[in-house]
């Protein structure tokens, strides 16, 4: 014991540092912060540390190369002793950091922790979710995988749509023409020089600012902050009523922070390694990218907006965005800081909340991509086909052979692009029928030159039949006079 | 000497110092751009664009639409299988073609070709395409990106090297046409 305080002497006589450690340690706290609310900010740091380690341990093995990434990788899973769980645990770790950013993030806005005087740290910590975020997204394309070839040709897509310097974005973005070696090169030295670099940087700017202007108080409703006064009252709190932040607050912390560990051990455990999938191989077409987890709300929204505000929202949405959310702390610097007096904070976040989770649960299901194989994997149900007649069963022929089934279900089989037709007969009269098959509309192509005459008469048959036993079909009750006044029920 | 000329000289001397360094840093940073920006200064002006193989005629019978593949004008030994692109071959009537980008003029995604109903469908968006590479449905706002291509000793050539993106200048002069869905 005593050496060890001799050699702790004799290194703090040369580094100084022992006060200063010791001061910051143990420097009161509103008693409150000593809460499980407060530990999401040390969490997102352990977790940025684990990523820091296990990446080191797969760049041993990682070759940054567009012709070897994807095997080194089957090698990081099936060659290497624990390369999969290295691996695992750094997929995992990452998903968890993103969520732990975010979650960290609501709850320093309800607890208007962004105002004066803590501008700067809550700016600096917007940088921080978009240099996670970045993280996510070139870490996403190192797993060079289908995924990732497809994934670089949607943002080059996305960033050739910037007026004027598109196509140089592009090619800068691409390091050449077309996604190749220079692609990964530029996306590994992100990814393992600058992003971490930049992170690492803020996060020492983040904590230096949490440390000198102390933690945010426990929000009180009625609590207002004055930038006259602010500072005097902290200062009379956090002295009259603090506690010491070790050990009074950090404990939870400590504990949090090996939760999180062990969630994402477990997990790594559990799920094992992402991918990687298909080799990148740009010839091999059988293939339905998809983003990672929190790209995935992005993915479905591209799919939702009309194609003529696409580009405009997709440029300029981000922009308005990333400026709210830097323009928050000055709009609203002073003021009531208790989510209980702030209602439209607390609506804004569940807004946010709902529709994010709202995409990402559609992505999970692409209800708007056809599915590729359902007209030659699944059949039409035998009961759509029972006691049909030749001509109908034809029809029912016509909708498989010619994809129909790709984009519209029957029986809960099939595509969701289009509407299901299990009932299409009581919305749609015979002429409706034909005519959308012909010269479709409605985000359905037109099939009038692809279909001969008998076969769309055929397919018409078939869709006609295709209505509850006990429910007639929709007909054109003025046709049916015009054409005989004395007969006016349906066939 | 007295110690204010002392100061001021010194003063004088950390200024210059400055400058110096201003000096050799915007010399220095020329060649740092000029390396930073070389994929859209030197490369972008001579090989985007070549004259390439897909394949001999006898390859795509009249009539129909197949998938062929072509080797991209630049590339390294360390590009792996990325350098071999995939682009969709239609022969209208054995002597005119449209040779169509496999990238959905969406967002990039791989679009496949059904033969049965004519059409090109897009996994991601559900972009849809007809046979002529028009647009028939979805979120994309044009057609098909086109090549142009020319026939050539029995084998059809196509002039290709850059990714078509909706942005790109070459793609929107050869692209498809739009139609009302």
């Amino acid at each position: 014991m005593r050496l060890i305080q001799k050699v702790g002497q004799w290194f703090d006589l040369r580094l100084q540092l022992g006060t200063t450690i010791r001061e910051t340690a143990e420097h009161p706290v509103p008693r409150e912060t000593a809460s499980w609310f407060y530990v999401f900010g040390s969490a997102a740091l352990t977790c940025f540390i684990l990523q820091v380690v296990t990446g080191i341990l797969l760049a041993l093995i990682y070759v940054p190369s567009v012709g070897e990434a994807w095997n080194s990788l089957q090698t990081l899973n099936h060659g290497v002793s624990l390369g999969w769980f290295i691996r695992a645990l750094h997929g995992w770790g990452s998903n968890f950091m993103v969520a732990i950013v975010l979650i960290h993030m609501v709850q320093v806005f309800l607890f208007g922790a962004y105002k004066f005087p803590r501008e700067l740290t809550w700016i600096v910590g917007i940088l921080l979710l978009l240099v996670t975020l970045g993280m996510a997204f070139t870490g996403q394309v190192l797993r060079f995988d289908q995924d990732a070839y497809w994934g670089l040709g949607i943002g080059a897509s996305i960033a050739s749509r910037v007026p004027v310097i598109g196509p140089w974005a592009v090619n800068l973005m691409l390091g050449g023409p077309i996604i190749a070696g220079a692609t990964l090169s530029r996306f590994f030295a992100l990814h393992v020089f600058v992003i971490p670099g930049l992170l690492i940087a803020f996060v020492g700017v983040h904590l230096l600012m949490v440390l000198k202007l102390g933690i945010n108080e426990w929000p009180m409703p009625g609590r207002i902050v004055r930038r006259a006064t602010y500072l005097q009252e902290y200062h009379e709190l956090t002295h009259r009523d603090g506690v010491p932040f070790v050990p009074n607050a950090v404990w939870k912390d400590i504990f949090f922070s090996g939760f999180i560990l062990v969630a994402i051990a477990v997990c790594a455990i559990h799920f094992g390694p992402f991918g990687p999938s298909g080799q990148p191989d740009p010839t091999i077409i059988q293939t339905a990218p998809r983003p990672d987890l929190f790209f995935l709300w992005l993915y479905a929204l591209l799919s939702f907006l009309p194609p003529s505000a696409e580009t405009p929202i997709l440029l300029i949405g981000p922009a308005i965005g990333i400026i709210a959310l830097l323009a928050l702390p000055f709009v609203a610097g002073e003021g009531e800081k208790s989510w209980r007096r702030r209602p439209i904070a607390v609506l804004t976040i569940l807004l946010v909340a709902v529709g994010l989770g709202t995409l990402t649960h559609l992505a999970e299901h692409t209800p708007w991509s056809p599915v590729m194989d359902a007209w030659s994997s699944q059949p039409i149900p035998a009961e759509f086909l029972h006691g049909r007649t030749a001509l109908e069963r034809h029809g029912a022929l016509v909708f498989q052979a010619k994809q129909c089934h790709n984009c519209h279900s029957l029986d809960d089989k099939g595509g969701q692009r289009g509407p299901a037709l299990d009932t299409v007969a009581l919305r749609l009269t015979e002429d409706q029928l034909i005519r959308q098959v012909i010269q479709g509309g409605g985000n359905m192509p037109a099939y009038g030159k692809n279909l001969t005459p008998a076969e769309t008469t055929a397919l018409v048959a078939f869709l006609e039949t295709l209505h509850p036993a006990k429910q007639k079909p929709a007909r054109n009750a003025a046709q049916a006079v015009a054409l005989d006044p004395n007969e006016v029920s349906p066939r | 000497m007295s110690g204010q000329n002392g100061i001021s000289r010194r003063a004088a001397l950390v200024k210059i110092g400055i400058l110096l360094n201003g000096i050799v840093g915007t010399a220095l940073a020329v060649p740092i751009v000029r390396y930073f920006l070389s994929p859209i200064i030197r490369e972008r002006k001579m090989e985007y664009g070549s004259w390439l193989s897909v394949g001999g005629l006898e390859q795509f019978p009249a009539g129909q639409t197949r998938l062929a593949t072509y080797k991209n004008p630049v590339v390294n030994s360390w590009d792996g299988k990325t350098g071999d692109i995939a682009c969709w071959v239609r022969n209208v009537d054995g002597q005119t073609f449209q040779v169509f980008a496999i990238n959905c003029a969406h967002l990039g995604c791989p679009v496949r070709w059904f033969a049965q109903s004519n059409l090109f469908m897009c996994p991601c968006h559900g972009g849809a395409y007809y046979q002529d590479g028009s647009r028939a449905s979805g979120p994309p706002e044009r057609g098909l990106f086109q090549y142009s291509y020319k026939v050539e000793g029995g084998k059809l050539l196509i002039k290709a090297g850059e990714m078509p993106t909706p942005g790109q200048p070459v793609a929107n002069k050869t692209g498809g046409k739009m139609t009302c869905a």
